[in-house]
């Protein structure tokens, strides 16, 4: 052990290497959600429910067009708030976030890991959610509209990633973070939203499957870097007291 | 050659809102020294260990720690504290074992033998693969002893380290945080005659202000008793 003393000014400490950090934060989140299924089971619970309700309340066997992309990203959306939610709970309930404040750790390392965690839980959201909207709800075939499909949750997903990291990191130091998330990830949503109904309409559409829209496609993708860069400059201070 | 200062604090205020929790706080605690700081509920002891932790910024004085300015340095002061606190700060689906391996990353601690000594050192090697949440608090005391000596800090903050330990357990951490560790320590406690033996300063705070300060040899138990009343 080395002596206990007062360095010069200027010394630090160990600094450890961003992969690591990031592979042993990684490690963690998932560990953790395997073990405690708090997050996953969750949200895609709350999406098929969802589909069965929409399959009842619309008293219509199918849907396609508008009304089938507004269904699937609305639902998609609202679990993926559930999952915003337990984003940051397990490290501000037992005390692990100040334990990584307090290492020399580069703070941009849990952006990443929570960024990544939380595009783990919408995969597994969609991989579920998905083929369930297809069985339950929709009318045109998913087959010919998946490649297209695929393009639109990707970004969309992006785009769900960035906010909820930001707003799960503003809303983790609060007493009211349970409130606090919905009220502000959802508003900064309804871009994502928009852009990602509409990119999906032409792809659900009845009859044939139409091309991407390249106008949504370019205005999501935009929307998803312009919040991405604002939440990779302002995370460190969201961490900070 | 004068003896650096491990801690120095000068005029240390600190607000939650409008309400003061830390006024004017002044001291100086030199390299391997030990401050203990006692006081009753709501006096600011907590705040003070998280301020000197760079969990909190201070709002007002100034605060050098191991040399350093906070906030400004703070940068160069993580990573050499060892922060117990209420909290055990460790995940409880994670096992002991899980919980060291994440911190040895965050902190550049290479492989796992520090971990396996510390471990066995508190008795915990048997239990050591068990998700915490199956531990009693006394056992995951003793895990949070390990978790915040893991990255060997110069500091230590402990704010009532032997709150949920046994006497067999308080033995066993004894040597790892207790005067015979050799760190500078700020150590909270609520049992005077206990902190008196173990500290070099005693802190008395009452209301967020330093009602008493002296050294712990010259500090009358009863003075100590009075800052409760």
């Amino acid at each position: 052990m080395s002596a206990p003393g007062v360095s010069a000014p200027g010394a630090g400490p160990r600094v450890p290497r961003t992969r690591v950090v990031l592979a042993a934060l990684l490690r963690k989140e998932l560990t953790v959600e395997l073990r405690s299924f708090e997050a996953v089971p969750a949200m895609t619970l709350f999406s098929v429910t969802t589909f069965v309700l929409f399959h009842f309340a619309l008293s219509r066997n199918t849907l396609s067009g508008d009304l089938a992309s507004g269904v699937l990203w609305v639902t998609l959306l609202f679990a993926a708030v559930l999952g915003i939610n337990r984003l940051f709970v397990a490290d501000a309930e037992q005390g692990g976030f100040d334990g990584f404040l307090l290492s020399p750790a580069d703070r941009s390392v849990l952006l990443y890991s929570k960024a990544l965690t939380l595009l783990a839980y919408l995969v597994v959201l969609e991989v579920v959610a998905v083929p369930a909207f297809a069985l339950l709800l929709l009318g045109p075939a998913l087959w010919p509209a998946l490649p297209g499909l695929l393009a639109a949750l990707a970004l969309g997903d992006l785009g769900i990633v960035v906010i909820g990291t930001f707003v799960g990191a503003l809303a983790v130091r609060t007493s009211v973070r349970d409130l606090l998330g919905p009220m502000i990830s959802l508003p900064l949503l309804v871009p994502v939203l928009l852009c990602a109904a509409r990119l999906s309409s032409p792809l659900l559409g009845a009859g044939h499957v139409g091309s991407l829209p390249l106008r949504w496609l370019a205005t999501l993708a935009l929307y998803d870097l312009v919040f991405g860069l604002i939440t990779f400059a302002v995370f460190d201070f969201l961490l900070e007291d | 050659m004068a003896v650096l200062a491990a801690l120095e604090l000068r005029g240390l205020t600190r607000r939650y809102g409008e309400r003061l929790a830390l006024t004017d706080v002044n001291v100086s605690v030199a390299a391997g020294q030990t401050l203990a700081v006692l006081g009753p509920n709501g006096a600011g002891k907590t705040t003070l260990l998280r301020v000197l932790a760079t969990l909190l910024r201070p709002h007002g004085g100034e605060a050098e720690v191991l040399g350093h300015a906070l906030p400004a340095q703070a940068w160069a002061v993580r990573g050499r504290i060892g922060l117990l606190g209420h909290e055990p700060m460790l995940y409880r689906e994670l096992s002991a074992r899980e919980n060291l391996a994440l911190y040895g990353a965050l902190h550049a601690v290479p492989g796992t033998q520090r971990a396996q000594e510390l471990l066995a050192s508190v008795a915990m090697e048997r239990r050591a693969d068990e998700p915490l949440r199956t531990l009693s608090r006394g056992m995951v005391a003793r895990v949070a002893v390990c978790r915040a000596l893991l990255h060997d800090p110069e500091l230590l903050l402990l704010d009532e380290p032997r709150a949920n330990l046994d006497p067999a357990a308080s033995e066993l951490v004894e040597p790892l945080i207790g005067r015979a560790s050799g760190r500078t320590r700020v150590i909270v406690s609520h049992d005077p005659a206990g902190v008196l033996a173990e500290a070099d300063l005693v802190m008395g705070l009452v209301r967020g202000r330093v009602a008493l300060l002296a050294q712990a040899a010259q500090t009358d138990p009863q003075a100590l008793a009075e800052l409760y009343r």
